[in-house]
């Protein structure tokens, strides 16, 4: 593993850190492409409706980027977010509740797959309008700021929100008012179907943080540590000096924009889709701590079954809960009426 | 109780509630330095500093969004268009996030934010200064939206929509800034929202009228009243969501006749509203259909004659108050 070798003393603590920070990344990745195989499955089966916008080939992302977080920071995302629930600690059988739109689902079945939040771990959601919650993230940092807090804030977002004014504005009012907040672009090259040279004039998109004087980096985002690496040091920036930041890290989408675009074939080639799946990034890793030493074959077997077991439990547990009942349907529209707060 | 403008009605409720509660904050282009392009703001960044007085960019949507991200987190933004007509850059940060995040979101956060500035038509400001915004929020569930007439109303309902846990859309009106009026001092002076006010008793006909268009009524009921022998007793819906239904039936039922006068444009409008709602629950009581006085169904235009036709005015609500009360 990549990590920093700071001397001899503390060599061996910092092997078994590794290891065991190893496992889990690689667990909190395998649970969410497990999970969301899972739901592909059950949307096939039309136990879960409307959009379903699978995070598959992009784990490293959310998962690197999160676990360089403290739980008290906060997370926001656009629609393709079950991997930044999860790896923000969401539990898995509520979400999957959510998904199947019943009672006991993380928005209490009012939300769906786009839109999940979870107050308990501080994920702000599940947005669908793309580049829309970007300047929510920055209002987040400011309120952050405004009480004196050391918290930060990481908003993910995908290539297709960059050439939206929301964007733009969020950057300059970050960097302009010096807001703790760390933007992550998650780069898979299509918004839906638009290749990313057809929609922006500038494609190298870290490259934007030099006009609003920020700090920018791109990473790759099929490697969990290098993802992880860049955000820690842009976290750190925001936390110990309210530094905003933008990361971009290059990743791959292997299935379609969403389940009613299986094939994902009008845009992009077979070839490249095939080519891509070559860096997956768990199976990548898994094999790197295998080189490393950190993982064996029945190590690998024990992490699969557990996770597979978590991911049955969250299909059980949605399969139990109940439809919301009617009088929901006016619950929580304001809040200072039943059920409101 | 002090007489004072509309104007300082409103700056002394961003100053209590300021003081009340330190999670307040004032945010929009030129509320600070400026002192507010309408001065409503003006003095609040010498007295709570820039912390808390937060001069922006013009970026409505950028900085709108900012207000409702603080507020997820606790805090109580006061958000300030220049003009309610930029409003509609922010438009998705209002009805497609404030509007909705406690709901999709099933309770789990709220969104207390006041959005407010002026609105309406004003002094030959044409096509896109001049629009009655209140149409375009009041249609969507989860938003709250006030527009005060009086100084009073400004005050006592901008301090409960600063404290209310939802989204409040709150729009004042331009020509309404300088108009003076008693106001109570006592800092807990509050107007709940969604309350509605007979501003004037009557027996024969009720006419609804919010904001300007209010005072225009106004002059037309003392009119009819010295000429025709009409008597009009005149609503102020003050909120126009949650509207005040039971206030408007309970007249209606009273005098059985009903003018409802608007600034915006009629079609799909606020008299559309009241006109279906009275139907449904008083048709009986009805002894004429419901009038409507509305802006013409066109842009405002700038030169002063063709605005003043486009603006309902005191004889045309006149002429429909005598036609609905069959005089003449």
């Amino acid at each position: 593993m990549a990590m920093k070798d700071k001397g001899a003393a503390t060599k061996a603590a910092s092997a078994r850190d590794d290891e065991k920070l190893g496992r889990e990344l690689l667990a909190q990745m395998l649970l969410i492409r497990r999970f969301e195989e899972k739901a592909a499955e059950m949307y096939a089966l039309g136990k879960i409706g409307g959009f379903l916008h699978l995070y598959i080939g992009q784990e490293a992302v959310a998962v690197g980027a999160i676990s360089t977080l403290r739980a008290d920071d906060y997370v926001i995302a656009g629609y393709r977010e079950h991997g930044h629930a999860l790896a923000k600690g969401a539990d898995p059988g509520r979400l999957m509740a959510e998904l199947f739109g019943r009672r006991d689902g993380l928005s209490k079945g009012k939300g769906g797959s786009m839109h999940l939040f979870d107050r308990s771990v501080n994920f702000l959601g599940g947005h669908a309008i793309v580049g829309g919650y970007l300047p929510i993230a920055a209002g987040v940092a400011f309120g952050i700021k405004y009480e004196e807090r050391d918290r930060v804030i990481l908003c993910f977002f995908g290539d297709g929100s960059v050439p939206q004014g929301e964007f733009h504005e969020s950057l300059n009012l970050a960097a302009l008012w010096k807001l703790p907040v760390v933007y992550i672009c998650e780069n898979n090259r299509y918004a839906m179907g638009t290749a990313i040279q057809r929609a922006l004039a500038q494609t190298e998109i870290y490259k934007f943080a030099e006009s609003y004087k920020i700090p920018g980096e791109a990473c790759n985002g099929m490697d969990v540590l290098a993802v992880r690496d860049s955000v820690s040091r842009a976290v750190a920036r925001a936390r110990e000096s309210r530094t905003p930041s933008l990361i971009e890290a290059r990743t791959y989408r292997f299935r379609g924009h969403s389940m009613r675009d299986p094939s994902a074939a009008v845009y992009r080639t077979k070839e490249e889709v095939e080519q891509e799946k070559l860096r997956d990034p768990i199976s990548g890793f898994r094999d790197q701590l295998v080189r490393e030493g950190h993982l064996d074959e029945a190590g690998w077997k024990a992490l699969t079954e557990e996770v597979e077991a978590r991911v049955a439990q969250a299909v059980a547990f949605a399969e139990a809960s109940p439809e919301p009942p009617a009088e929901w349907l006016y619950e929580n529209v304001y809040a200072d009426e039943p059920g409101g707060r | 109780m002090a007489v004072i403008t509309y104007r300082e009605a409103l700056n002394q409720a961003h100053r209590e509630e300021m003081e009340r509660d330190e999670r307040v904050f004032l945010i929009g282009e030129e509320v600070g330095v400026y002192g507010g392009a309408y001065k409503v703001s003006q003095g609040l960044l010498e007295k709570f500093g820039e912390r808390r007085v937060i001069d922006t960019p013009i970026c409505e949507s950028g900085f709108t969004g900012v207000g409702i991200g603080a507020a997820m987190i606790g805090l109580r933004p006061i958000i300030e268009m220049m003009t309610f007509n930029f409003a509609l850059v922010a438009l998705d940060q209002i009805v497609n996030h404030a509007a909705k995040l406690h709901y999709m979101s099933g309770g789990q956060f709220t969104c207390p934010i006041v959005v407010r500035g002026p609105g309406g038509p004003a002094h030959q400001l044409a096509a896109q200064h001049s629009q009655s915004m209140e149409t375009y929020f009041y249609h969507v569930p989860g938003l709250k939206v006030v527009r005060p007439t009086t100084p009073r109303d400004a005050k006592g309902l901008l301090k409960s929509a600063i404290r209310d846990e939802n989204p409040v859309i709150f729009i004042e009106s331009e020509t309404l800034y300088g108009v003076k009026g008693e106001v109570p001092e006592d800092a807990d002076f509050l107007i709940p929202l969604g309350v509605a006010e007979v501003k004037r008793e009557g027996r024969d006909v009720t006419a609804v009228a919010y904001s300007g268009m209010y005072y225009r009524v106004l002059e037309a009921a003392e009119e009819v009243a010295r000429t025709d022998g009409i008597s009009v007793e005149i609503v102020d819906p003050r909120t126009l969501r949650p509207m005040d239904t039971e206030t408007i039936l309970a007249s209606v039922r009273k005098t059985h006749r009903v003018l409802v006068a608007e600034s915006g444009a009629g079609f799909a409008g606020m008299g559309s509203e009241i006109a279906a709602f009275i139907t449904e629950n008083a048709f009986d009581e009805l002894d004429a259909p419901v009038a409507r006085v509305t802006g013409a169904n066109a842009p405002m235009p700038y030169a002063r004659n063709l605005e003043r036709l486009k603006t309902p005015s005191k004889e045309k609500i006149v002429e429909a108050l005598r036609r609905v009360c069959a005089v003449g």
